[in-house]
């Protein structure tokens, strides 16, 4: 699947197109298909996003996997600071980047 | 240290309200990003990993007791309570917002501080000797000349759109602990036979993925036309250097696709010209500038500590410099906790730092390249109750040029440019050797980790080096050997095929195992090395 992702224009933090809005969690992305450049130049033109791009994910039971390790590091945070993660409390979720 | 004059003051002041505009047409929706874009980077901010990340410019790495305060009280109230100490002696802060950068930059102008000219193609921030005005071998303080460049170089309006970055290091010792040559132009302030003081220039050196050392172009220019000498550097740089690929755009390509010789003959050429117009500033700027940076009012006191606690006279040995007066050493405070993230201290940390510094060493801290922070002018008398309450933050660790003392880029965990990364390496390997306690009896051994080909965390200068790569989505490291930043600079030698994570840190103690097994008396990793080659370390790795 074809996910889009980008930073918000105001606090810079990481964000995942929806379907209807961005989200700060990968999970919630969805499959933009053909429509990636139709999407980010809208949302960026109206400054909800900053510099969107189109990543390849996969999906399976466990959530949306971006396929760069980039990316993963992105969608959760420094695998050097837990606690700066999105999921502070569960080191172990740091797995899933590598 | 240098004190902002109303004009120093007034021009960041200006920039200040000229940012908080531009951030703010940006957030209107008046400019776009490609438009905004240069205008950030040109304050210093640029947009990582996570968010958007604020390099600011520590000059030659000194700073004042209350500046340090500032740069913590910035870490709690814009970012997440902690900063990073970087391999040009600036801060990093990695959580930025972009609508409170206006008021993040008026902060750091309160205390003479700003973040101008940390990014674009432009004279970087100069960087000097960490231990300059204080060290014992060194010939003059390096640092009016570099406040003097720093004052030429900033908003120069010839320079502000290079061909590529453009970094500048001074030292004055024979002693390089600025890497010297391994800058765009590297300055050593020397004595000629007369006696006379001037400068020896270093031209087109550098690491990035194509790394040089700068051959010298001139051995000696008089102090006041120093700055003359420089613009003439820049000039040609500045008329010949390529901008059509960014890849072969630095002036180290120009000086060895030119030849050295050739470049030599333009910058005298130019050299020439400009002296005949009469642009050089006057000897009495730098005379200007020298009480800035006079000598604290040292008192004499004893010469030597009791030594009987082994963990005192440990951090003695490893992490004290031999100070020009000798009642006072440089005392190093190590941001290399064992296990811990290289160069990154809290803003509790910063705040004790700057307390430390306002007790004990004339209220002044200096960044090193290396990632730590040194107090310059301690009192040998108060080193037990410096060390003691270092020890008792977690600061106190004693690994000055060890092999835990390791230089290491943010890497793939922070920034965008980096295909692997290079902290996770650095905790691994300094409790490798911890727990081995091979530490100490591998002496000194500087060991400099990059997550990419930009080479931030100077692997190519390593005595060994590791270099991060993408392998097909996966982190692969190579592992080179023999490289050295300091007077007896090498570049270093990429032993073969490269590693994964855990396998680069088995290399790195297959490799020392070697050295430990072949040294000769006295000898330094690095010796030993050069002594012996590469073959039993490749055959060690490798068959």
């Amino acid at each position: 699947m074809k996910i889009l992702t980008g930073n918000d224009l105001k606090s810079g933090a990481v964000v995942w197109w929806d379907g209807a809005g961005w989200s700060l969690h990968v999970n919630d992305a969805v499959d933009v298909g053909d429509d990636a450049d139709t999407i980010a130049a809208s949302e960026e033109a109206a400054r909800r996003v900053n510099v969107p791009y189109a990543i390849e994910a996969t999906r399976d039971d466990n959530g949306v996997r971006p396929a760069h390790i980039k990316d993963r590091v992105r969608a959760l945070g420094p695998t050097v600071r837990p606690d700066l993660t999105l999921k502070p409390t569960q080191p172990e979720a740091l797995d899933w980047i590598v | 240290m240098y004190k902002y004059d109303n004009y120093d003051q007034q021009m960041v002041d200006t920039r200040v309200e000229e940012f908080r505009d531009q951030a703010k047409r940006r957030l209107e929706g008046k400019i776009t990003e490609d438009q905004f874009k240069p205008l950030r980077l040109m304050n210093g901010l640029y947009l990582q990993l996570h968010a958007y990340m604020l390099r600011v410019a520590i000059p030659y790495g000194t700073l004042n007791g209350a500046q340090m305060h500032a740069l913590a009280d910035i870490a709690d109230k814009y970012d997440r309570g902690y900063g990073h100490f970087t391999t040009r002696q600036n801060i990093q802060y990695n959580w930025i917002k972009l609508e409170e950068a206006g008021d993040l930059l008026a902060d750091l102008a309160k205390v003479e501080m700003h973040a101008i000219q940390t990014s674009g193609n432009c004279i970087r921030n100069i960087s000097s000797d960490h231990f300059a005005g204080a060290a014992r071998d060194e010939l003059v303080d390096p640092r009016p000349y570099a406040e003097l460049l720093r004052q030429w170089s900033s908003f120069h309006p010839e320079f502000m759109y290079l061909p590529r970055k453009f970094k500048i290091a001074v030292i004055a010792a024979e002693t390089d602990r600025a890497a010297m040559r391994l800058h765009d132009i590297g300055i050593q302030i020397v004595k000629n036979d007369s006696g006379e003081i001037g400068a020896s220039f270093y031209v087109g050196g550098g690491m990035g993925r194509t790394p040089m050392i700068a051959p010298q172009i001139r051995d000696f220019v008089p102090l006041d036309q120093l700055v003359t000498y420089a613009e003439a550097c820049l000039r040609v740089y500045n008329r010949y250097g390529r901008r059509d690929n960014k890849y072969k755009a630095r002036i180290k390509i120009l000086v060895h696709e030119m030849g050295a010789e050739e470049y030599t003959r333009q910058v005298e050429e130019e050299f020439a010209h400009m002296l005949g117009q009469g642009v050089e500033p006057p000897l009495a700027e730098i005379e200007r500038l020298r009480p800035y940076f006079a000598d604290p009012a040292f008192v004499d006191g004893p010469k030597t500590c009791d030594h009987s606690d082994p963990d005192f006279a440990l951090w003695v040995d490893r992490n004290t410099n031999a100070h020009k007066h000798d009642s006072y050493v440089s005392a190093v405070i190590s941001l290399k906790p064992v296990g811990g993230i290289p160069g990154d201290a809290t803003a509790e940390q910063m705040h004790l730092m700057a307390d430390l510094a306002k007790e004990y060493s004339f209220d002044e801290l200096r960044v090193m390249h290396t990632q730590n922070i040194v107090l310059p002018h301690v009192a040998i008398s108060d080193l037990h109750a410096l060390w003691t309450k270092l020890e008792a933050a977690g600061l106190g660790s004693p690994n000055l040029d060890t092999i835990e003392d390791i230089i290491a880029c943010p890497g793939l965990d922070y920034c965008s440019l980096a295909n692997a990364r290079s902290i996770p390496l650095a905790q691994k390997i300094s409790e490798r050797f911890a727990a081995s306690g091979k530490t100490g009896e591998l002496g000194q051994l500087k060991l400099k980790i990059s997550g990419c080909i930009n080479a931030c965390g100077h692997h190519h200068a390593g005595h060994i080096g590791i270099l991060g790569v993408d392998k097909k989505g996966v982190e692969n490291y190579q592992l080179s050997l023999g490289g050295s930043e300091a007077e007896d600079v090498a570049l270093a030698k990429i032993t073969g095929r490269g590693f994964d994570e855990a396998g680069v840190i088995n290399a790195v103690e297959t490799v020392t195992d070697v050295y430990l097994g072949a040294r000769e008396d006295g000898e330094r990793f690095l010796d030993t090395y050069r002594r012996i080659g590469m073959t039993p370390f490749k055959e060690a790795l490798y068959d």
